[in-house]
This record gives C-alpha cells, structure tokens and sequence, in this order.
C-alpha cells in the first residue's frame, strides 16, 4: 500500500507500461538521473580520496547486489560471498594474464566463470535450508580460499597475481578519476539489470519460492532451478564486482577475500534492507563511510583539549571494527528491516506531515 | 459419456502405517465440476496432493489429459495446465496482489534471467504488458481490483482466498483444484465464491475439482460427488444419489447404524 500513498494527487498511470516502471514517480526518476549526471563531474569537484571511496562503494555496491538478490529475494544464505568476490577477482587476471583476453571482455567472462562456481557450491540449496546451508557455504567459502593458496598457476599462490588495466580502444583507465567511470558506468548497469530481473520472470520466481516454495512449485515454478540459478546470478554479480576491484588495484592477493569480508557482505544487505534494491546500495554507503566518519570524528576530537583522549586516538583501528558490529546490532534491533525502510517512513512522514500516520 | 480430463487408478498412498489412501479410482469428466467429501482424516487433501504433485503415490497411476503424470513434479504439471489452490492460504506474502496473480503465468512467460533484464531490448516489456492484460482480465473477474496493488500477507482472509483462486486461473488451467475454497467464510463470502466457482466453470471451461465441508454448497453446485472414508472410496456419483446413499451418512453425516438398519428394513 506503501507505494500507492506515495505517489503525488494527480499522477495518473493511464497505461500499464506506466504502471511498471522501475521508479516509483517521474520525480525520482529525475532525481536520479541527475545525479547520475552529477556524479560524472563530481572527479572535477572533489579530491581523490573521495573518488576512491566512489569506486568502492561501486565495486562492493555490484557484488552486495548479488548478495541481496540471494539472501533478500531468494531467501537463501550464503557466507562465501567474499570467496566468490575473490574468485572474480582472480578469474579476470588470469584470463587476461594466461589467454590475453583484453580486460573489458575477461570482467564479464570473470563473472560468468564465477557464476559457475557459485552454482557448483549452490547446489546443496537444492536439498538444505537455512542454518545448514549456511554451513554448507561456509564450506565453500574455506575450499575456495584454500584453492587460492594452493593454484599457483591460478592465483599467483602466496605472491599474490597483477592484473592488468583496463585498456578500452587505446585508452587505458589506470588513474583513479579515469577509471572512477568505468566503475559508475558498472555500478548503474548493473543495478539496472537488477532492476529489471525483479520485474521480469524469473526475479518474481526468486521471490515466489522466498515467500512460499510449495505453492511456487505448484505455480510451475522449478525450486530447484531457481535456487540454484539465484546462486548462480548471485555469484555472477559478486564476481564482476571482484573483477573490477582486481583491475583498479592492479593487482590481487589472496589474504583480502576471507569470512570476515563474506559477513561485511552481510552486514551491508542487512543494514541497507534485505529484498530491497535500492537498501543494498544504501547500506554499501553506510559500511563504507561509517570508518571513514569515524576517523574525522576522532580528528576532530584530537583537536580538542577534551577530546585528545590516547585511548580513542590510538585505538581508531579498532573503533572502526567494532563500530562495524555495533551498527549490525543496532539495526538489527532497532531496524531490522534496513535503511530502506526508514527511508520509506521519512518519505512518508514529510508527506503526511501534520497527520502522523 | 464425455471425454475424461483426469483418469485415477487405483491410488494407494501410505505414511508409514497410515494408509492414507486404499485403491482409489475415479474420473472427473472434462467440463465438470466434481467434489470430494469425507470426514476429517479422510484422505481428501492427500488424494489433492497426489493430483497435484505434491505426494507421490505408493501405487497406482494418474492420467492427465491422456498422459500419465504419476511421476511429473508439481511444476511440470502445472505446465501441462493444472492450477490449485490451498486449504491453508499460500499466497506469496510480501508481493503485491498484481505480482502473486503474474507468477501464476509463470510457465507461459518465456524470458529467462538473461533476457528479462535487458528489458528494453528483448521483448521481455512486450511480454510483461501481454500478460498483464491477462492478469487484469482475471482481476476483473474475480472483482479485485480495487486491491491489486496491495500487499496481499495484509488483506483479509476472504479476499485472501479470492487471490488464490485468481492465481490458480491465470495459470490459464484445463483442472483446477480447490482445497476447501470457503472454508472460514460468512454466508456472503461462500455465496460470492460458488458464483466465481460456477463462472469459471462455464465462462473458461475450466474443470474443476473441489474438497469441501459446506454440504449444502457442495450439493447445489457440482455435478459429481466422489465420498472418501478412511482413505477408500465410498460412492461416487450424482449428488443425490450420493446424499440417499446408507454408507454416507453413516460415514459423514452422522446417522448410527442402527437407524440405517432400521430404514433399511422398512
């Protein structure tokens, strides 16, 4: 009912194509589009570091997506996502480095390689269900890393495997503001496509067999199929955000991709909004800032003669960890149902404002 | 006698020791609408779970249209033009009426995960738009419009029901099973769904198949009604003939034995 009450009076939908657009009014549309547009010039405007924290919150945003179209839409659960991010991230030097596959074709393969490893270690998701295969996962995620210490001839073993730039028709996008755009153009792409999978066939299927598997069964719909698929596309989409991460870095080792950056997956889906599109790249925002305004809080707090306390100063590092858990404990309890949702309760409490509810 | 949708043979179906269902036969003609009755514990919804898939039968063989699906999955069957409908609502809770009813289309659609989400350049919008002109059609039908874009885990449970049923008919079946659709219902509710029930039958020509405990709706709309007792079959037939029947109404309406001996001297 939420999306009936938030459209503007006399914003008529006169046809079903209007009534199946991916933004709610032509307003947020707008909106979006233009900051799309803003965030094309913003390399000019803000310093770099800034731009390296754009280009993580693309790369991880693409991968959280794939989590979220698992965990939020499918119902299923993973803990190794960070394995198959790291999966990607290999797969696409390798090709490059072992075939010589040109880096803007080796980002895709490296996603559909994954997307096959991904549907190998779904495939206990055909049988088992919540906490087992939780485990089973798990299993996934220390296989693959061991196999990312053992394959040399994949991984590079200890060393670590350098990866080449992206070099599209004799420009290379080896600087941060150049390759800044190859990272948004991924992350509107991909969020698209994921759009449009939840609108079409086979997205309303994912959620089907989330909400109620036996009646998406008896609805023609293929539990195994579609749980497998889900992993599948889950996986494709983390591989792709590994891919690009591998390339913007140059070069890929394996000690990054370990349980703790699977649950920082988790964490972002569960904070943003599970099921919710526009939550995961809300709360890919928030994991990624939060250490970041943390440490100007506590610059700032230096500066102070209260504030300058060693324990606060000295011990960022740590803040910033366990500011990571307390913010999954304090959304989950507080707000389970992610920064999403609180969004939609602003909207609507500015809409209605003299009227509470 | 009409060509027949649905061919049962002989289906027995244990749990352990439980003989849910003994040897159970019968055919449901094309165009029909057919009942299953019987006491609580009787093997109605097993029998539906075996149609439907659910269930795999011990023995025995399921005809549909002709073939043999004893063996096909739920989803399969659906393909070949079977729909249901639950005893206990299984509506998809957090999507909207609109989208519950489009996933019963599921099986005509044809884009997959590659082409849906290049929306713009597959045909996939195309598609969408097509069946959604159908969706409407069965929301115009079933007279729910006014809540298709609610989401159907907050409606009430008559119009939750109602949904469910529009689900089942936009998979566009040939058999559509009701598992108890007017269960919990006032007087007005089971009013309007025996209309939906007797408008689907002759507007779409669907078949339908029916478990029920209302004796009197039962007997007012269908035109066969099969007895089940203890898993096995009783009678099947018109249902007057199944209402005059002695082994009824000892086994379900209630009449002690003595009296039907009685009747049955007189």
């Amino acid at each position: 009912m939420s999306s009936l009450s938030m459209r503007p009076c006399g914003d008529f939908r006169t046809s079903y194509k209007q009534d199946n657009t991916i933004f709610e009014t032509s307003t947020i549309r707008w909106i979006t589009i233009i900051s799309i547009i803003a965030l094309c010039f913003a390399p000019l405007v803000v310093d770099g570091y800034f731009i390296t924290l754009l280009i993580q919150i693309s790369y991880l945003g693409i991968a959280a997506l794939g989590l979220n179209i698992l965990v939020g839409f499918t119902g299923q659960i993973s803990l190794g996502h960070g394995a198959f991010f790291g999966f990607g991230a290999f797969a696409s030097a390798w090709l490059n480095i072992s075939f010589e596959i040109p880096v803007f074709l080796s980002i895709p393969l490296a996603g559909f390689f994954t997307m096959g490893v991904g549907m190998i270690f779904g495939m206990p998701a055909a049988r088992i269900k919540g906490l087992y295969l939780a485990i089973a996962t798990l299993a996934a995620q220390f296989i693959i890393q061991d196999f990312f210490a053992r394959a040399e001839w994949f991984s590079g073993g200890s060393a670590g495997s350098m990866a080449e730039s992206l070099n599209l028709f004799g420009f290379v996008f080896n600087t941060d503001k150049s390759f800044y755009y190859v990272a948004l153009f991924s992350l509107v792409f991909m969020f698209i496509w994921g759009c449009n999978l939840m609108r079409s066939r086979d997205g309303r299927a994912f959620i089907a067999v989330r909400d109620h598997y036996l009646s998406a069964e008896i609805m023609g719909v293929n539990l195994n199929k579609y749980r497998l698929l889900s992993f599948g596309i889950s996986s494709f989409y983390a591989g792709i955000g590994g891919a690009l991460y591998a390339h913007y870095l140059g070069y890929v080792s394996a000690e990054g991709f370990t349980i703790f950056m699977s649950i920082q997956f988790l964490a972002m889906i569960i904070i943003g909004g599970l099921g919710s599109i526009k939550g995961t790249l809300m709360g890919v925002i928030f994991m990624v800032l939060l250490p970041e305004v943390l440490a100007s809080i506590v610059g700032l707090m230096k500066m102070t003669d209260w504030g300058n306390i060693p324990m606060v100063v000295d011990g960022l590092s740590y803040i910033k960890e366990m500011a990571i858990g307390l913010a999954i404990i304090a959304f989950l309890i507080f707000e389970p149902e992610g920064l999403a949702h609180r969004w939609t309760q602003i909207k609507n409490y500015w809409k209605f404002y003299p009227f509470a509810y | 006698m009409a060509e027949s949708i649905l061919k049962v043979e002989k289906i027995s179906l244990a749990f352990g020791g439980v003989k849910a269902l003994t040897d159970v036969s019968f055919e449901v003609e094309k165009g029909s609408i057919f009942s299953i009755i019987g006491p609580n514990g009787a093997g109605k919804t097993s029998m539906l779970n075996c149609i439907s898939g659910r269930y795999q039968p011990n023995s025995g063989d399921i005809y549909f249209n002709q073939k043999n699906v004893t063996n096909l999955r739920p989803n399969d069957r659906a393909d070949l033009g079977m729909g249901r409908t639950f005893q206990n609502l299984a509506l998809f809770g957090h999507m909207t009426v609109l989208d519950n009813i489009m996933v019963g289309r599921h099986h005509l659609l044809k884009n997959n995960w590659l082409t849906g989400p290049i929306y713009w350049a597959s045909n996939a919008q195309k598609e969408e738009l097509e069946h959604r002109r159908h969706v409407e059609d069965v929301i115009d039908f079933l007279e729910i419009s006014p809540i298709r874009k609610s989401i159907a885990g907050t409606l009430s449970y008559g119009l939750r029901k109602r949904v469910e049923l529009a689900r089942a008919i936009a998979l566009k079946p040939d058999l559509i099973l009701l598992d108890e659709p007017m269960a919990g219902m006032n007087l007005e509710e089971k009013e309007d769904m025996a209309r939906y029930i007797l408008d689907l039958n002759e507007a779409y020509g669907i078949t339908v198949i029916m478990i029920e405990h209302d004796m009197s709706v039962v007997m007012d709309i269908s035109h066969k009604v099969m007895v089940l007792d203890f898993g096995k079959k009783l009678i099947t037939g018109l249902p007057d003939e199944v209402m005059a029947d002695p082994h009824v109404k000892r086994a379900y309406l209630g009449i002690e034995d003595d009296e039907i001996d009685a009747q049955e001297a007189s």
